[in-house]
């Protein structure tokens, strides 16, 4: 929720691409990893802070790495404690147990139980939450983080590595983020996908695939955000094919790209490869071509 | 028994999973808890009777209200601005912590419940379902696990990645089975999956999904640190057809009923 950028001075020539999905496993960051070596200008940013992967692809060299605190965390000073229990009482997460411990994945840093304590035990500490990269890659400049387990401030972070991404941008010039999104509907994808200039959800001809499509396809049209759509493995289910691509006509959205099922993905990937560096895959380069003119 | 199952990466197969050993096994409940993205009914096609809400509550300000700001200064996620004659509240950004109440001198702010998603089910299976442009997952999560019957074999269908719906969906479970593919991305988003366990402190095993499709650096990684693989799934062009029409592969591949239960008699 934290991800609204405000209009800016380089606003109107710079352009945010968010790739998501709904559901998991479609195909986001193998896309991602093929637009990187295709485009030109640009600046890439690894929004999936949970569980990204890009950089298995890109291989970046960090060059610059910051600590990020997101949230707080309560701290009881035992020797100040005097056990009455109103803390206890008072969070609303049950991050406090009633001997008086701190669940450190439960707690959301509101302070509450500092403010109730009559002893004045409580300390609300920030917590180190994660680390934002700054990298070089053989494609250009990629901003990318990893959460520490356990942290709850995904969106915060995401906002982070896209704030970042548009310093990098503005100080090197470059006039085009690709954004890599995490799958589902919820905080971190809202992060991702706002103030964006142009959303592609990469789908699946499965019935899973449309069901969450047409989630995510919600959540882009309630932040008003143009939206195309990419069919990965359209030939695994042509009649699902055909539903999705109902759904989009009906919806008015462009479908871009279909891309057959071809076990070269899986091939480059483990080589550490985009499709593009593998065997210069022409579905995904005309797909380019479509979302580079509309860009 | 509660067995959850998750993934770091999304799309290794949880669904199918959770689905096909319910299927399997005499007297379970599953517990759809991706609620961005619930799948389960897809392959269960049940008719969802008892639809709960799911609300959070919002401050509401009310005429007491002399805008002194010590809400807005407390609240840690922003979701109060004060200004000259106004308080604006930020409902997406409240977490519901009951700070700002407490901390209002003059007694100006209740509280409303605002819907944020539901819980529908019957008997042997709920589902989450988080509303579009609603950002917190975790209390519509919470929900559903409210209905485990803990008398029944309970499987969780957790939503992928490893932030806090993740984290709500699989503590308290007895064992969480993480799906994984053998691919680079699966191995990664493994090893991060890992790291929650341990810090959960929840007992694990790995089901490769798609064997075949990739090479065998997730199977060294489980040797190498113990982690025991409990089931390999092939990458086979039926299973993936029966997926993708919405049909639970133990129904029409009746052997795999029997691998189903062999891995829930390693687990218990």
């Amino acid at each position: 929720m934290e991800g609204k950028i405000q209009g800016t001075l380089w606003g109107d020539q710079m352009k945010q691409l968010t790739v998501i999905s709904g559901k998991g496993g479609t195909g986001k960051t193998t896309i991602v990893g093929a637009f990187a070596a295709l485009a030109g200008n640009k600046v890439l940013a690894d929004c999936d802070v949970d569980a990204p992967d890009l950089h298995l692809i890109l291989k970046p060299e960090i060059k610059e790495e910051k600590k990020f605190s997101g949230s707080k965390l309560a701290f009881i000073g035992y020797e100040k404690c005097i056990k009455c229990g109103k803390c206890y009482e008072n969070c609303k997460f049950n991050a406090i147990s009633e001997d008086i411990k701190i669940d450190e994945l439960r707690c959301e840093g509101c302070g509450v139980c500092a403010y109730v304590c009559p002893a004045n035990a409580i300390e609300l500490k920030k917590r180190d939450s994660g680390t934002l990269f700054i990298s070089e890659t053989r494609f250009g400049p990629m901003v990318h983080a990893k959460l520490n387990i356990g942290e709850e401030a995904s969106g915060k972070l995401v906002t982070l590595v896209r704030n970042t991404a548009k310093e990098v941008a503005e100080k090197m010039k470059k006039d085009l983020i690709i954004i890599d999104g995490s799958p589902g509907i919820g905080c971190p994808v809202i992060a991702s996908l706002t103030g964006s200039d142009l959303v592609l959800i990469v789908t699946e001809p499965t019935l899973s695939g449309i069901h969450d499509l047409e989630r995510v396809y919600g959540v882009s049209k309630h932040f008003g955000i143009e939206t195309i759509v990419c069919i990965n493995k359209y030939d695994i289910n042509k009649e699902n094919t055909e539903k999705i691509e109902n759904f989009c006509k009906k919806s008015g959205i462009e479908s871009v790209g279909k891309i057959p099922y071809n076990p070269e993905f899986t091939k480059a990937m483990i080589e550490e490869k985009t499709i593009i560096e593998y065997n210069n895959d022409p579905v995904v380069k005309d797909m380019w071509k479509k979302i580079e003119e509309r860009i | 028994m509660i067995i959850s199952v998750a993934s770091g990466k999304g799309g290794t197969g949880k669904t199918t999973v959770a689905v096909n050993l319910a299927l399997s096994l005499e007297d379970t409940e599953l517990l759809d808890c991706d609620v961005e993205e619930p799948n389960c009914n897809i392959f269960l096609k049940k008719k969802l009777k008892n639809v709960e809400d799911v609300s959070i509550p919002v401050p509401i300000i009310n005429e007491k209200c002399d805008f002194c700001g010590k809400c807005s200064e407390f609240c840690e996620y922003n979701a109060l601005a004060v200004m000259k004659g106004n308080v604006l509240v930020f409902k997406e950004l409240c977490h519901g912590c009951g700070g700002c109440k407490l901390v209002c001198p003059k007694d100006a702010i209740t509280y409303k419940e605002r819907k944020i998603g539901e819980v529908a089910g019957e008997d042997n299976f709920y589902q989450g379902k988080l509303n579009i442009g609603e950002a917190i997952a975790t209390p519509i999560v919470s929900a559903v696990k409210k209905k485990i019957k803990k008398e029944k074999t309970v499987i969780i269908d957790s939503p992928p990645g490893a932030f806090c719906p993740v984290i709500e969906a699989v503590s308290g479970s007895d064992y969480c089975l993480l799906v994984t593919e053998p691919t680079p991305f699966g191995l990664n988003d493994l090893k991060i999956a890992v790291e929650v366990l341990k810090k959960i402190d929840v007992p694990y095993g790995v089901i490769i999904n798609r064997e075949g499709i990739g090479d065998k650096r997730v199977e060294e990684y489980c040797k190498k640190n113990n982690v025991p693989v409990l089931m390999k799934i092939p990458h086979d062009r039926k299973i993936a057809e029966l997926y993708s029409k919405g049909i639970p592969f133990v129904l029409e591949m009746p052997e795999w009923k029997e691998k189903f239960r062999g891995l829930y008699g390693a687990i218990r």
